[in-house]
């Protein structure tokens, strides 16, 4: 009925897909920061698609469990085992009783996601089982994992899977199960203050390599480098910004919003990286490079629409594997 | 009235270009248009937002696509049935989370020395002493022009003038919640622990927000809002 957190890792969060309704009030979205691969992973466990799940940033979790137990994870180049028995990304296993999860840090990409089949137990708050560790609420006491903490887990119907003790021979579509991109290009739509910046300005976005800082987290993916100064320095009025949202702060250096980021901002919004991309956004780290490239606002809604439908496809394939 | 993408699953709807030279106008007419968004519950709308001379709209464009818009077209399709909407009266005033808008809050400040490091500062800048500066702003009427920064956190329109003063130039890593700060032209409360560059000058015992009830925000966009001074017992009292 519950897992043991042995190591909670580098930060480890519960997660579903998010919280919606209150944005009027300042609540943040949070939730999985690629929302696809927590539905994937749920998905290949016969969860719901936004039952909670656990994020994994930059590895170092270890989870005891306490009875059976369908695992699958989606996200970077983490090396994951099951005992000693490596569980690749997209696949499904079954844990048995008193066997460890591991997850070593990731050689490339930052973040993973971890379905269990009958999903983590939390309150729902406001709608969500996210954890806003912003604001301390929703999730494990609105705090990530420590070690030592005891997590519930909703009962499950064994029947509903095939998984048996052996690693499953298939899997999710690898594209979806390791999203992870070295210097990955990241396709987005102009912003609202696109023409506040000039022609340099413009021309640095679309074509230089931006570094990925060390202090990019949930809230946002930050930059080092190359800056991109704008003419005008007016003060903006304060509107809504966006998982996705990319936004310039008077030192040049941007900010690609995720998750966590505030309802609200006043700096000039460059640019929005397409829904489709937040999945490799996700598993930006230091040091990473990224490149911008534009689509237009119907491509953006063709590829989310497209995504879909293979999903679709993918839900159906699922069903037809079960017993 | 402008309506312009926020990437590919929101966009910005614009009522008013400057919020400044007409704050009272500009709130109104926000509300209003949140108000007709509310009720044309036009599909694939997920939620609306105010701030200042928007209201954000965020969608599904999945749910757009299915009424049989192409991909190519969903972001015309919501724009064209939001420029519709507008032309609709408020039908329900109430209907807006649950409680007829704009209310008025009366919210009890405590000015007490140990509630306010920085209301020298304030003081020495508007050229006022202390007392006066606790006067004005507790006697001013304000109103609600957007809830952000975190959950709860309302930015107050209405500020006397000779209190506005400029953010610290260091801001503090941790202030304690119910702390209530001038930011340039705008006052507001810290309804959590967070850090924050305002000029601190008060405290107030309520809670701004509360995830465990509906709606968590004490305040809502457009509501006015009143101080009432109190002193360090009330203070302790109310906090209990």
């Amino acid at each position: 009925m519950q897992i043991t957190v042995r190591r909670a890792g580098f930060l480890t969060s519960v997660q579903d897909l998010g919280r919606t309704g209150f944005r009027e009030f300042g609540v943040s979205t949070s939730g999985a920061l690629d929302s696809f691969a927590l539905r994937v992973a749920n998905l290949l466990v016969s969860n719901d698609e936004g039952a909670a799940g656990l994020e994994i940033t930059l590895g170092g979790l270890q989870l005891r469990f306490d009875d059976e137990r369908i695992v699958a994870w989606c996200g970077g180049e983490f090396d994951v085992r099951v005992g000693a028995t490596p569980l690749p990304a997209g696949h499904v296993c079954l844990v048995s009783t008193g066997e460890q999860l591991k997850f070593s840090a990731p050689k490339v990409g930052c973040r993973a996601w971890l379905a269990i089949s009958g999903a983590i137990d939390v309150p729902l708050v406001l709608g969500s089982r996210s954890t806003d560790l912003r604001a301390g609420f929703g999730g494990c006491d609105g705090r990530a994992l420590r070690d030592g903490d005891q997590l519930y887990l909703r009962e499950f119907r064994r029947s509903q899977t095939a998984a048996t003790e052996e690693i499953s021979s298939w899997s999710a579509p690898y594209d979806w199960a390791s999203p992870t991109k070295r210097d990955p290009v990241l396709r987005f739509v102009r912003g609202i203050d696109w023409e506040r910046f000039d022609a340099s300005a413009l021309q640095r976005f679309t074509s230089e390599a931006f570094a990925v800082s060390p202090d990019s987290d949930r809230m946002g993916v930050r930059f080092d480098s190359p800056e991109l100064k704008r003419e005008d320095n007016v003060d903006l009025t304060s509107e809504a910004v966006a998982p996705g949202t990319i936004q310039v702060p008077p030192s040049g250096k941007p900010i690609l919003l995720l998750g966590d980021c505030q309802t609200i901002g006043g700096y000039p919004k460059i640019a929005h990286v397409i829904t489709v991309d937040l999945s490799m956004a996700a598993q930006l780290r230091a040091g990473d490079y990224v490149r911008f490239s534009e689509v237009s606002l119907p491509d953006a809604h063709r590829l989310l629409l497209e995504r879909e439908r293979e999903l679709e496809r993918f839900r159906i394939g699922l069903s037809l594997q079960g017993p | 009235m402008e309506i312009i993408p926020l990437g590919d699953s929101a966009l910005i709807v614009r009522v008013r270009e400057q919020f400044e030279d007409a704050p009272e106008e500009t709130l109104d007419q926000v509300l209003r248009t949140l108000q007709q968004l509310r009720n044309a519950a036009i599909p694939g709308v997920v939620e609306v937002a105010p701030a200042y001379t928007t209201v954000a709209v965020f969608f599904d464009p999945l749910t757009v696509a299915k009424t049989g818009e192409m991909s190519s077209e969903v972001f015309n399709w919501l724009a064209a049935r939001i420029r519709a909407s507008a032309g609709q009266r408020a039908r329900d005033r109430r209907s807006l989370a649950g409680r007829s808008l704009p209310q008025i809050v009366e919210i009890p400040i405590c000015y007490d020395a140990e509630f306010a490091p920085d209301l020298d500062d304030v003081a020495d800048r508007a050229e006022l002493s202390t007392k006066e500066v606790v006067d004005l702003h507790s006697t001013a009427e304000y109103r609600v022009a957007c809830i952000g920064f975190v959950p709860g956190f309302p930015f107050l329109a209405g500020l006397p003038q000779k209190l506005a003063t400029p953010r610290r130039d260091t801001p503090r890593k941790e202030i304690p919640p119910g702390s209530v700060g001038i930011g340039g032209a705008q006052t507001g409360i810290y309804p959590l622990r967070s850090p924050g560059g305002w000029n601190l000058i008060g405290r107030t015992p309520l809670k701004l927000f509360d995830p465990t009830k509906n709606p968590p925000a004490l305040l809502h966009a457009g509501d006015r809002v009143r101080f009432r001074t109190i002193s360090k017992e009330e203070f302790e009292a109310l906090k209990r």
